[in-house]
């Protein structure tokens, strides 16, 4: 038996959201979400709880129906379609597995239907045993199992269809930390290797980083941006999406009067900073410059830049952390390597960074 | 346990169960006097085997308890189904008034409208009616019992299911179902119990050849109590008991994550329900 779970022939787009909207009497938990979901790729649904990405979900699966827009799977729209009629499948927040169904039953579920023989039918049980490691277990009940073998019971069992494209809802959510951690890594090599689609929900940025090839970010409902965890990370579009992927200053001012460019200036608090404007803004408009704390460069006071005194230092192992207060009473996060010039508590410092590096958000 | 809750217990658990003890021991009781002791004797048992009216009225009891709680059980289930899956649908308050309305009523005043019904359709009375009349409030138990294990059941299970390809009707008989079934098993003890011990509502909608035990047993009294009611009555006492412990072990016992505590909430439904019993 090859890999009897190897999905079928590659498609560019096998899920894609065009402009869904749900609303729940006058809340509206998903707005006008758009995504392509690419053939075989990993993508995270990452933002804080009621932010709406389990509600994207469901509506995925089929059991919510979207106030407006469409779902499409492979070309075909599955409007009006019961979640029983639909090519994905899902992995429930809480596992959901039938407490009266011993392991092999469970995963035997979703392939009564399929026409499969008994033999090929646990055959295939077996063979999803193997591959979330848990050969021997096929006879206990769930509640004999503890809550990283129930998860991948649930895997198994979500797998067993092999659906186009595989919706998690916090999969990792009810493991303790280290569980949680080297599980990542398996889900990640797990679904490399079947080249199914992965839709996870995550609130855990760290987890989305680790796992996904795209992150998707929802706030309030909608779907901020969706890019490599490098792009969000490097070019948020808006501050929502800058302090969700680690730690950033935000510094407040105006956009300058200078002609659109690559990098453009903004006043601000702490004199004109030069920073690289990605959305359409014009002079005069409030905005924020986003700064990572380890694109700061230090130097000594006789160096260029802008002038502060660092009021706090952090060792955190791998790197140290300062805060600096700036003219104008401003604090920034600074974080560097250890080993370098010792700034200690009140050094005067000068702080330097490349245009490219801090990002002109709307304010 | 302090000693005032010891005595408050004690005081409590005597209050409801000396008279039943009583009873009890003067069913094994040698003498013919209900009052006098005349020794230990199981002759009254004996005695008992023989009446053939007091038989055949237990056999009409047992028949009724059976087909009333198997009745109530199919629309307790119904009526839990719809309160508990369906959503907000006009007239669920409603609704579940009417479904639970039977379990506090007057027993008297369900037993007289029954009585005007059949009358009124112009139904002749006997073992149909009574039967149809002990479903009718039997329902509201099961219906009890049955929604609060449908509260506790995690959705998830029933959309993991369809998830993974079955349509309603197997979702039904495959999850819902047997997750289902030890609240049914509960509701239909409960609904035989109070079937089986129900004298108001009987005596109103009973017609010739349909007397029920209880209804029996307290015709004899009014003749005069003697040791074979006492020996009936502990027969009867034995069953019930047996039944209830039965039903509420059913409802206690969860299944899976979870089923503790709805488990314990079923409990509470079914200790409302056997309290007029």
């Amino acid at each position: 038996m090859a890999d009897p779970l190897r999905a079928g022939a590659p498609e560019t787009q096998p899920l894609r959201l065009a402009n869904v909207t749900k609303r729940f009497g006058t809340h509206t938990a998903v707005e006008d979400v758009s995504l392509d979901l690419r053939s075989g790729e990993f993508l995270c649904l990452l933002g804080p709880s009621g932010c709406g990405k389990s509600t994207l979900l469901r509506l995925i699966a089929g059991f919510e129906t979207p106030t407006s827009g469409s779902i499409g799977l492979d070309g075909r729209d599955l409007a009006g379609l019961p979640p029983h009629r639909r090519p994905v499948n899902m992995m429930f927040q809480s596992y959901a597995l039938f407490p009266h169904m011993s392991v092999a039953r469970n995963i035997a579920y979703g392939l009564k239907g399929l026409g499969l023989s008994r033999a090929a039918t646990a055959e295939r049980v077996e063979g999803l045993l193997r591959l979330v490691r848990l050969d021997g277990f096929a006879d206990r009940r769930p509640d004999r199992l503890s809550g990283g073998q129930r998860q991948r019971v649930a895997l198994a069992r979500a797998l067993a269809r092999e659906p186009r494209v595989l919706l998690l809802d916090e999969p990792l959510g009810a493991l303790d930390r280290s569980l949680r951690e080297e599980t990542q890594a398996e889900l990640r090599a797990l679904q490399r290797r079947l080249a199914t689609s992965f839709v996870v929900v995550t609130h855990d940025p760290s987890e989305a980083m680790t796992m996904a090839d795209r992150i998707g970010v929802m706030d309030r409902g909608r779907l901020m941006q969706v890019g490599a965890a490098a792009e969000l990370y490097e070019r948020p579009a808006n501050r929502f999406v800058a302090g969700l992927l680690g730690d950033v200053n935000l510094i407040e001012g105006r956009l300058g009067a200078d002609a659109a460019g690559p990098t453009r200036t903004v006043e601000t608090g702490l004199g004109p900073i030069r920073a690289s404007a990605g959305a359409a803004l014009g002079p005069g408009d409030a905005v924020v410059v986003a700064l990572r704390p380890e694109r700061i460069r230090l130097a000594d006071e006789s160096g260029e830049g802008l002038a502060g005194r660092v009021i706090e230092v952090t060792f955190l192992g791998d790197r140290i952390r300062r805060l600096i207060r700036m003219e104008d009473g401003t604090v920034l996060r600074a974080s560097g390597p250890g080993g370098g010039p010792d700034w200690p508590v009140g050094a005067d410092v000068r702080l330097g960074f490349a245009p490219a590096s801090a990002v002109v958000l709307p304010a | 346990m302090s000693g005032t809750n010891r005595i408050a217990l004690i005081l409590g658990l005597g209050f409801l169960y000396a008279p039943i003890l009583v009873l009890v021991a003067y069913s094994f009781n040698a003498s013919a006097l209900v009052t006098v002791w005349g020794g230990f004797s199981t002759r009254w048992y004996g005695v008992l085997l023989a009446d053939r009216p007091l038989i055949e009225a237990a056999w009409v009891s047992l028949r009724v308890a059976l087909l009333a709680s198997l009745i109530a059980t199919i629309l307790g289930t119904l009526a839990a189904l719809a309160l508990e899956r369906h959503g907000r649908f006009a007239g669920r308050g409603l609704f579940t008034g009417l479904v639970y309305a039977p379990m506090v009523m007057p027993e008297v005043i369900t037993g007289l409208s029954l009585l005007l019904l059949f009358v009124g359709i112009g139904l002749d009375r006997g073992i149909a009616t009574i039967v149809v009349a002990h479903a009718t409030f039997g329902t509201g138990f099961v219906a009890v019992v049955a929604a609060a294990r449908l509260r506790g059941l995690d959705r998830a299970l029933e959309e993991a299911a369809a998830d993974l390809g079955a349509g309603p009707a197997r979702v039904f008989w495959s999850i819902t179902l047997p997750l289902l079934a030890p609240a049914l098993g509960a509701g239909f003890l409960l609904a035989f119990t109070l079937s089986l011990d129900d004298l108001v509502i009987a005596s109103f909608v009973s017609g010739p050849g349909s007397t029920t035990l209880p209804m029996r047993l307290y015709s004899q009294v009014r003749l005069g109590v003697n040791p074979e009611i006492n020996a009936a009555s502990t027969l009867l006492i034995g069953a019930v008991s047996l039944l209830v412990l039965t039903a509420s072990w059913l409802t206690g016992r969860g299944t899976g994550e979870g089923g503790k505590d709805d488990g314990k909430e079923a409990g509470k439904a079914g200790g409302t329900g056997h309290a007029p019993a």
